[in-house]
């Protein structure tokens, strides 16, 4: 089985990738030259939505680079870049919420090594989209003339994501959102799933690989999901607006929680061992600087899993709304939330259209909120507010 | 002072030199003035300054920094001089001296210069303790003077009376309240304040006068601010505001602040539970259900909606979405004081 052989519904995409991976292989075994600028090139870069797997087809791409047979997925070099741990494989991902640009600045150095085994170092940058425009500006140079025998792979949801200087000097790959059919397809294949709970949860997930699988193997996750959409289609006034704010902030907060918790306890033990502390003795105040950097950190990555799971919560939201709108316009094919028919239909008819436009409006105003630092729950209960008496907004 | 006899039962070492007051300071061979007050300190040393230079006015003063003290530096300022005038030497940040200036202290100790007034200021911290406990032990013939920070509002009342009895002025007991509410973050604001108003005023001060300089400062807090918008009085809320600006409010906490009473409103409106169920069910103390339940009077659902809705335009707009913050404040505070009202 090969690199390309897991990643889901982006053929085009993947034939790019496999021609290019094949034309440097040649290059570097002394032929066809000439004919492998028009397929390969030094920097790329993949946009698609997320959970269209972005990152694993960069990966993919990267064994395919680094491994002598193209791809094998069976030898130690395609071994080493799954687990991420490959010699002439560089890669930059943030658990916090933008890239640093100290960070980019190491990894633009670390771009400028030869290769120590194979034949092409590959950089990856996962989330090239959490960068700040200052940031950005730092990986120019090393973007545009890298060494002969480096690849840069960024990652990003979308082209717009990215400055115009670095749009300029990569070429792009775009993926599609892979169909409710092969995503499911996929959670029965590869996670076991039955075929039904495999269905409803691509479909609820909204075709992103990564919530689907977490709907269909965590119970948790999907009573989470369901108590959401109740949640929202339940609300009748203000006080159930802000009542239904606190309560998807505490699931937000508690799912962010359910993540990071463990890992920083993991993590504060490991730095004890590493100090030579065991638990309940006092710091040296020598040492305290290191466990502060370290709480710092945590808080930070805190900060970006609140986000990301606020964000889960308001693209269920939109599904609802969106399935709403369906009903009202007269397009019922096709409902994300099939099993809240009833409830759909119920608010479809005691809303306008108008209204529930405005809704999603509102979620979106939120994303963007959420995004920009506001005070979590307040976004959720003025967004909350704007749709059950849109009226106030 | 009632601050010092507090402060005396609390040194563990035996003290067998006096500890005075701020008000009480007076010139000895060492005057060790510890404390974290550093306002009244400066007080301390002037006084003993002035009534050094009262008895000589050839009084010859220098000032050293204990921070980049040099070793011989002390003996060299206090060693008599051709005329024998008398030496007022003051020294700064004992708390952060060099190792030599805690030598020197320690020999100069033993004999100290007649004519010559030390001033230590330390203000707390273990750096510099062993010359701490010498002085205290009776090394020198010294005094301390102790400054501490003005904590209580009882601190600050007798503070600010002090300061008018010593300027020879009549303030009613209620004018100085008005006067410690508003200055109740910081003892130097306050003693300014008592020195600006016996200035700008003549004769017996009373509540009027503060009012006059003062009046809007002592509810400057961004939940008094608050409370004035959501009891609909647009006008008092905006002065209210600007007073809470000025007086160090940040915008953000002002936001937050009209949030989290605009939450506990919408989430009590028409809710008929008794205060201590609600409480549990929000997560609220009993107190601000109640509140929150007095505080609804004059809203409708409706405006609490937008009133809610403007303050989470506020909150992005003090966040950088506008460039203004304190005009977004400010049309928060206009939604918010007309009942979310348009």
């Amino acid at each position: 089985m090969n690199v390309w052989q897991q990643l889901v519904g982006q053929p085009d995409a993947i034939a790019t990738f496999e021609a290019a991976a094949r034309a440097a292989h040649a290059v570097t075994a002394g032929g066809e030259s000439a004919d492998a600028s028009g397929v390969m090139t030094h920097a790329w870069l993949i946009t698609g939505p997320p959970g269209s797997g972005r990152s694993n087809l960069a990966y993919a791409f990267a064994a395919a680079l680094l491994c002598a047979n193209g791809g094998c997925g069976e030898c130690a070099d395609c071994r080493n870049v799954v687990a991420r741990t490959h010699p002439d494989l560089s890669y930059l991902a943030t658990e916090r919420v933008i890239i640093s640009i100290d960070e980019v600045r190491e990894f633009v150095v670390a771009s400028q090594y030869s290769p120590s085994s194979s034949d092409y170092r590959v950089v990856v940058i996962e989330d090239a989209d959490r960068m700040a425009e200052r940031t950005s500006n730092v990986l120019l140079k090393a973007l545009e003339e890298p060494p002969a025998r480096t690849v840069w792979i960024l990652c990003a949801p979308s082209e717009a994501d990215l400055i115009p200087t670095i749009r300029s000097r990569v070429r792009s790959v775009r993926l599609t959102v892979p169909s409710v059919e092969l995503v499911s397809q996929l959670l029965r294949d590869r996670d076991g799933v039955d075929a039904v709970t495999a269905e409803r949860s691509a479909r609820l997930a909204q075709n992103h690989i990564g919530m689907a699988r977490r709907l269909a193997t965590n119970a948790e996750a999907s009573a989470r999901r369901e108590e959401t959409v109740q949640l929202v289609l339940g609300m009748t006034g203000l006080t159930d607006a802000v009542t239904a704010a606190a309560r998807l902030h505490a699931i937000a907060t508690d799912d962010a929680k359910a993540v990071t918790d463990e890992q920083d306890a993991d993590e504060l033990e490991q730095t004890r061992l590493a100090m030579g502390i065991t638990e309940g003795d006092v710091i040296p105040p020598t040492l305290r600087s290191q466990f502060r950097t370290l709480e710092e950190q945590q808080k930070r990555r805190a900060t970006r899993s609140l986000r990301d799971g606020l964000d889960r919560i308001l693209v269920d939201l939109m599904s609802v709304y969106r399935d709403v709108l369906r009903l009202q316009l007269g397009v019922a094919e096709d409902l994300t939330n099939l099993e809240f028919e009833t409830q759909l239909r119920h608010r479809a008819g005691s809303v306008t259209a108008a209204e529930t436009l405005a809704a999603l409006d509102a979620v979106a105003h939120a994303r963007k909120r959420i995004a920009s630092n506001v005070a979590p729950l307040l976004t959720l209960e003025a967004m909350l507010i704007s749709s059950v008496l849109p009226e106030a907004a | 002072m009632a601050t010092t006899s507090g402060r005396a039962s609390k040194v563990k070492t035996s003290v067998a030199i006096p500890q005075l007051g701020w008000r009480e300071a007076r010139p000895a061979t060492v005057v060790l003035v510890t404390g974290p007050e550093e306002f009244l300190a400066e007080r301390a040393t002037t006084a003993v300054r002035q009534q050094l230079r009262d008895a000589d006015p050839a009084l010859e003063v220098s000032d050293v920094d204990a921070t980049s003290y040099a070793a011989g530096q002390l003996l060299t300022l206090a060693s008599p001089s051709l005329f024998g005038e008398p030496r007022l030497i003051r020294v700064s940040a004992v708390e952060k001296c060099t190792d030599d200036f805690i030598e020197d202290v320690v020999s100069y100790l033993e004999y100290p210069d007649a004519d010559t007034t030390l001033v230590l200021r330390h203000s707390g911290g273990v750096r510099g303790k062993k010359i701490l406990d010498t002085i205290r032990a009776g090394a020198g013939g010294g005094i301390e003077i102790i400054v501490d920070e003005l904590k209580s509002d009882n601190d600050k009342f007798e503070f600010a009376l002090a300061e008018f009895d010593a300027g020879g002025r009549r303030i009613t007991p209620g004018a100085v309240r008005g006067l410690v509410a508003a200055f109740s973050s910081s003892g130097s604001e306050l003693a300014a304040a008592c020195q600006q108003l016996m200035s700008d005023t003549s004769g017996d001060i009373d509540e009027r006068d503060v009012d006059t300089y003062y009046g809007g400062r002592s509810e400057a807090t961004a939940f008094r601010v608050a409370d004035i918008a959501i009891a609909g009085r647009p006008g008092d809320a905006l002065v209210a505001l600007r007073n809470a600006l000025e007086s160090g409010s940040d915008p953000v906490p002002v936001v937050a602040a009209f949030a989290s009473k605009l939450r506990v409103m919408a989430r009590v409106m028409g809710d008929r539970r008794s205060s201590a169920e609600l409480a549990g069910a929000i997560g609220a103390a009993p107190w601000q259900i109640d509140r929150a339940r007095r505080d609804l009077n004059g809203w409708s659902e409706g405006g609490l909606a937008t009133a809610i809705v403007a303050v989470a335009d506020a909150d992005a707009n003090v966040k950088g979405a506008t460039r203004d913050s304190i005009f977004a404040l400010e049309r928060m505070v206009s939604v918010v004081a007309n009942y979310g009202l348009r």
